[in-house]
């Protein structure tokens, strides 16, 4: 074996790689997520059988103000699923960081930023598969949209935005606790409240007071809403600002935190 | 060195045979004496060092050693010289590249494997290694090329398309060796690459390791143990809580302990006592542990008899009786005072026998 020929590719960590590493450590993770069946199941029978088991089960008791609550519903489950999905961006990345790989990749010409960066943009990948096999199963029990198409889509970008946005957070917990069992146990703390103490699935209104005022305004709320108002219809701007508010002050918080703790984590 | 220019040598006519443009930067790189250098490198991590003050060289195309305990600081010192971590002082060149402010630069041409560099247990030996040819960079056909060869030449070409899962221990350390080699880096650095294998596994991996250095690639490899360092490596650094406190070939640091080492057991720590005090009137080096005294004999087995005849005249008769040469071991002791950290384990082991 010649180890002895230069590399052929003396060109390394420029800004034109970035692109192509990011891409690469994508179609990895999504590889890796095809071949569990536990992050498969997961992300896909889960909620399913969450939007089946709320509008069957708990769909009678509940009661919202107008409309069906299968209508209700959709919204909050496709926030819930993609928050709770992000969750798989913190057990992966911990995962690398305690195999070695991470380690591994530090002593490779890739961009630096690709790691991060493929990571999170095979979530979205993932996340826009859900989202659409969620929306199919949603229709079958009766889900309507009552604006238009553009609304429709116009929503479904907000959920991709929010689940991106999440993923960010979480990729930063993966990589702080650098285990994938603590950081599956450090996420559903942050997740839990966040998920459940929403507009997601009750109207905020039948909380206790001191409660609404963290529900009303908190992330998850205000994006369940906001696409609830572009599905439905109703006063839509407000939410739409407020969860682009969210969803940027998050990035802009995370996004450097996730990469600084990259850059200092082998 | 003479090892060392004689290698020079060798590229230099492996490239003029192989390449017929003019030399690349790359090719340069090869030719220099030494294909890494540290100087006073420093690292701490709160309030531990881990690396204090260290410095060494390499010459190119040489196998070279860093033994030591666990927790002496190899790892640290590897971890800088693949420029995953940067030290607090000193600096650290490969191939004449600081590892710090030209680590872009480096990257291509080194590579990193052991015992915390990883592959993806989820992805298949052959998906393995297009990662990380993808991520180093090479054109598709160099990657689909590489990855075949590799995995023939380590015995993997059987496992290619199955999970890296279902890999046997041995294997998988076939497949870090290999992923560490995709770009074919003329510097390698190889962390404890056999912790964990068996025999057969260390054998086989060592095997590959003598390949890669008859084709030139220089190697740093970390080791707890002492055969692997005396067996593979040209020169020896052996490292001590952050310190390099010898640095010599390994036949060079079996010498400073002049002689063939003679251990004798005996029945109980008293009789042990009575034999050390009365070999020790007539030898130098003569040490006790419990029920085991050593004696280092300056002019070989010969002595034998003197230590026998001397015993015997004391009346004292010994339970056991083993002479071999100084293993590296040995070196440990005598510079430190101390057994390396599996020799303490088996003492201990042998504490609880008794």
């Amino acid at each position: 074996m010649a180890t002895t020929a230069p590399p052929e590719s003396p060109a390394s960590g420029g800004r034109m790689w970035v692109v192509h590493d990011a891409l690469a450590v994508a179609q990895r993770n999504l590889i890796v997520y095809l071949r569990i069946p536990q992050l498969l199941v997961f992300s896909t029978i889960q909620p399913v059988i969450f939007v089946v088991m709320f509008r069957y089960v708990f769909g009678g008791a509940i009661s919202v103000p107008n409309g069906s609550y299968v209508d209700y519903l959709m919204p909050g489950i496709f926030v819930q699923t993609v928050v709770f999905g992000s969750m798989t961006a913190a057990i992966g990345l911990a995962t690398d960081l305690k195999s070695g790989l991470l380690e591994r990749f530090h002593s490779l010409p890739m961009a630096r930023s690709a790691v991060l960066a493929g990571r999170t943009s095979a979530d979205l990948v993932r996340n826009v598969f859900v989202a659409t096999l969620m929306a199919a199963v949603g229709f079958a029990v009766g889900f309507r949209i009552h604006t238009n198409v553009w609304a429709f889509l116009a929503g479904m970008g907000l959920v991709l935005l929010f689940g991106y946005t999440f993923t960010w957070i979480f990729a930063t917990v993966g990589l702080a606790v650098g285990d994938p069992e603590t950081a599956q146990a450090a996420s559903f703390p942050v997740m839990a409240p966040l998920v459940f103490a929403s507009s997601a699935f009750v109207p905020v209104e039948s909380m206790p007071g001191w409660l609404q005022v963290f529900a009303e305004h908190q992330p998850v709320s205000v994006t369940a809403s906001a696409i609830r108002a572009l599905f439905i219809g109703g006063p839509t701007t407000s939410y739409v600002l407020q969860s682009l508010a969210w969803c940027g002050g998050i990035l802009l918080v995370f996004v450097p935190l996730a990469v600084a703790r990259y850059r200092r984590t082998v | 060195m003479i090892l060392g220019q004689t290698n020079i040598w060798q590229i230099a006519k492996f490239s003029k045979s192989n390449h017929l443009t003019t030399p690349t930067i790359t090719e340069k790189l090869h030719r220099m004496a030494n294909a890494i250098s540290v100087d006073g490198v420093a690292k701490g991590f709160g309030n531990v060092i881990a690396l204090d003050g260290v410095d060494f060289e390499v010459a190119t195309g040489t196998v070279f050693g860093l033994l030591g305990p666990n927790g002496a600081g190899k790892t640290t010192m590897v971890r800088v010289l693949a420029t995953i971590l940067d030290p607090d002082r000193g600096r650290a060149e490969v191939l004449g590249l600081d590892v710090v402010k030209q680590a872009r630069e480096l990257r291509p041409l080194i590579g990193l494997a052991g015992q915390n560099a990883a592959v993806d247990a989820n992805l298949t030996g052959m998906e393995n290694l297009r990662l990380i040819g993808r991520l180093s960079h090479l054109g598709p056909g160099i990657i689909k090329e590489r990855s075949g060869e590799l995995l023939e030449r380590f015995g993997l070409s059987g496992a290619a398309d199955r999970t890296v899962r279902t890999y046997s221990g041995g294997m998988r350390r076939r497949l870090d060796l290999a992923a560490a080699l995709v770009h074919r880096p003329p510097v390698l650095f190889l962390d404890e690459p056999t912790t964990g294998l068996d025999i057969q596994g260390r054998s086989e991996l060592w095997e590959m390791i003598r390949e890669l250095v008859a084709a030139n690639t220089t190697v740093l490899l970390t080791t707890q143990y002492l055969e692997e360092a005396d067996r593979l490596a040209d020169r020896v650094a052996v490292i001590h809580g952050g310190l390099v406190i010898a640095n010599d070939t390994p036949a060079a640091l079996k010498a400073r302990l002049g002689g063939t080492v003679t251990e004798l057991n005996f029945h109980d720590e008293a009789t042990a006592i009575q034999a050390r005090d009365r070999l020790a009137r007539q030898f130098d080096k003569v040490e006790r542990e419990r029920a085991l005294v050593r004696l280092t004999l300056a002019a070989g087995a010969g002595q034998l008899m003197e230590v026998l005849r001397a015993l015997d005249a004391g009346g004292i008769e010994p339970a056991s009786l083993t002479v071999r040469d100084p293993s590296l071991d040995d070196v440990f002791l005598a510079l430190t005072g101390r057994h390396t950290e599996t020799e303490a384990v088996s003492q201990e082991t042998s504490e609880v026998r008794a």
